[in-house]
């Protein structure tokens, strides 16, 4: 019954890394770029919804939705600000770099505007748990909603992608820039679009993983960020499956390893997975081998 | 005759550029030297400045050694911190264990240093090895991983000594089962407490200079126009028959070691030493890249100047503390954005100060044609 928990435990911490993972996933297959920056706007979201609920004392439903928007915005404001100038530049590196600077900047404005001290952040669920198995398993309100919501997301977003014109674009787009363009596909506003649906994402991801883990501080996105970009990277990145697929393992392993062998080793488990994964199998478990060349 | 062989020398020098500009680097850090060592003995150097003389040298190496990676091999490392790291707590805990066998610190420390190179290197060829597979985004990410795991596993070492010999656990410093007269040599999250300080300024620029000098020779030589070869166009650099594995792997290990002998030195400065994501963590490892980027990546004497300057500055403008990261933030997106955007490019092709300064005279030049006229 233990293991069980410890399973479900697994499942909610991995469905928010899918969702997190899930914009790295689709940032990357577009913009062929690491978002760095990517887990920083999970933190923003969190933050704006504690401010519009916790500070402001608005109902949670507020919140949510200023969060989204918020975030949105700045997702289209990071790409159009930090990376579209650097779009075509001869080096990786640059791009690369130019993210981490963006990373910087949210956190040390966050840890400006917020002060160091953590946050409590308060649940933005109303629904109480429910207990199976005849009361020997209790599985609580976030953790549904959070499996819920994510299995809609991830749902959504492959219809999004292969039943609308946008979503083909985006396949386009990842497949061959030059080549979309002259199809007249708007490559710009369809990376900005990206770019939009990701942040969003990250927002939701925030409030979501913050309701579980209530201590709010600037550093709070990059943890998972990082984590959830390993469940990307595990799953095969470019691949939407693959983001969610990757993500549920990583957060089981994660879990299980916490209970099972090391609190304190947990990290180190995880990461060398992700090691492991990319040596075995650089291109993930969905993802698609690519020959280079020359 | 000796004259004349200083005068060839002489002519020798100014002939060869790269030589030259290496010497310069050497003389700026010696005058640096020297500059403080007066005024200390002048009594102008306060205690404040006095206590970041030590930190200055260790990041000094770290930012020349990390360019080695970033700027000369073109592979971006995010995991300088864990090298730092590895060496940092193996030459600690030699220190600590042979403080009592080795009392004299000039024998002790410089072991100590070789040890905390010796091991960081070795784990430079460790994590060399898989990198040899990745490039981009993925090294930079593994390397990342890297770090964390290295800070993650120290966090859970703890040995202690006492009359049967050396105990070791991974669990908890409760484990080790010590006689009452054990004593902790690491323990877990707290870290090495009581290292000796050997540190001093003096060794520090000692340090500094064997880094640099390790660093401008290898780029001048003929392994580093192989591995400059690597990063501006792998596969042509295979073709013409460099040895791609052992030039990564030789890179990396060289940098990991210069880095781990910044641990060292960082490690005997400090009573105690913990691997806190502060001191060791992800952000660590931005800040010596910050440094290189800011400095000029590929550019040694640079980012030697820039780590100086970049962490003096806000440890002496208190004011500047708290924005100090939110300028660092800017300053880098801007910089990425001015050096590489190809619109900035063409920008700086067509608006060089070269041609304004051209186009200045030749108006000037006009103009006094007409009044003349």
């Amino acid at each position: 019954m233990e293991f069980i928990e410890f399973l479900i435990n697994g499942v909610r911490l991995g469905s928010v890394y899918a969702l997190i993972a899930l914009g790295y996933t689709m940032v990357y297959g577009i913009a062929k770029m690491l978002n760095f920056a990517h887990g920083d706007v999970i933190m923003v979201g969190a933050f704006v919804v504690y401010t519009t609920c916790n500070t402001l004392g608005l109902p949670p439903v507020v919140g949510i939705v200023v969060a989204v928007v918020l975030c949105t915005l700045l997702g289209i404001l990071i790409e159009k600000i930090a990376y579209k100038p650097l779009r075509g530049a001869t080096s990786n590196l640059a791009v690369l770099i130019t993210a981490i600077g963006v990373s910087y900047f949210l956190q040390n404005a966050a840890l400006l505007i917020f002060g160091a001290a953590p946050k409590n952040f308060t649940s933005i669920v109303p629904y109480e748990g429910i207990q199976i198995a005849g009361g020997q398993i209790t599985i609580d309100g976030e953790t549904i909603v959070i499996i819920a919501v994510s299995i809609v997301i991830m749902i959504a977003l492959t219809v999004f992608i292969k039943k609308t014109k946008a979503g083909q674009a985006m396949l386009a787009v990842s497949e061959d820039k030059g080549a979309a363009q002259l199809m007249g596909i708007n490559v710009n506003g369809t990376i900005s679009l990206t770019f939009a649906i990701g942040s969003a994402l990250a927002a939701v991801a925030g409030m979501l993983f913050c309701s579980v883990y209530p201590g709010l501080s600037s550093t709070t996105g990059s943890m998972p960020g990082i984590k959830a970009f390993t469940a990307a990277v595990f799953g095969g990145i470019g691949s939407i499956p693959g983001a969610f697929i990757g993500g549920i393992l990583l957060g089981v392993i994660e879990n299980l390893s916490k209970a099972y062998i090391s609190t304190q080793l947990s990290d180190a488990i995880v990461f060398s997975i992700l090691i492991i994964v990319l040596l075995v199998k650089p291109t993930g478990l969905l993802g698609k081998n690519i020959q280079e060349k020359v | 005759m000796k004259a004349n062989s200083i005068k060839d020398k002489f002519t020798n020098l100014k002939a060869n550029k790269p030589l030259r500009q290496d010497l310069i680097t050497y003389a700026i850090v010696i005058f640096a030297y020297l500059l403080i060592r007066i005024l200390d003995m002048a009594g102008m150097v306060n205690s404040q400045l006095n206590g970041l003389l030590v930190p200055i040298c260790v990041y000094a190496i770290l930012a020349v050694s990390l360019n080695l990676t970033v700027g000369i091999l073109g592979e971006l490392s995010l995991g300088h911190a864990g090298f730092m790291c590895v060496g940092a707590f193996t030459s600690a805990f030699f220190s600590k264990c042979m403080v009592e066998a080795i009392p004299l610190a000039i024998v002790r420390f410089p072991v100590a240093i070789l040890i905390g190179a010796v091991c960081a290197g070795l784990f430079g060829v460790l994590i060399g090895i898989p990198v040899l597979r990745l490039k981009g985004d993925y090294l930079a990410i593994v390397t990342l991983a890297f770090g964390e795991i290295i800070k993650n596993i120290i966090n859970t070492i703890n040995i202690g000594r006492d009359s049967n010999g050396l105990h070791f656990s991974m669990k908890s410093a409760m484990d080790l089962g010590m006689e009452k007269d054990g004593v902790f040599l690491i323990k877990g999250a707290m870290g090495i407490t009581g290292t000796p300080g050997d540190s001093n300024f003096t060794i520090g620029v000692i340090l500094l200079l064997i880094t640099l000098f390790v660093v401008l020779n290898m780029v001048r030589s003929r392994d580093g126009r192989a591995i400059m070869a690597i990063r501006d166009n792998v596969i042509a650099a295979e073709s013409v028959g460099i040895n791609i594995t052992k030039y990564k792997l030789l890179t990396f290990a060289i940098s990991a070691a210069l880095a781990g002998m910044a641990g060292a030195l960082y490690a005997h400065n400090l009573g105690s030493l913990t691997a806190t994501p502060k001191t060791f963590g992800y952000n660590m490892s931005i800040m010596i890249l910050v440094y290189v980027v800011l400095g000029g990546i590929g550019n040694i004497r640079g980012s030697m100047i820039a780590a100086i300057i970049l962490y003096v500055l806000p440890e002496m403008l208190r004011g500047l503390q708290t924005y100090r990261m939110l300028i660092y933030a800017v300053v880098l997106i801007v910089m990425m954005i001015y050096n590489w955007a190809p619109k900035s490019i063409a920008w700086r092709e067509t608006h060089s100060a070269k041609d304004l300064l051209a186009k200045v005279k030749g108006v000037v030049a006009s103009k006094s044609k007409k009044g003349g006229n």
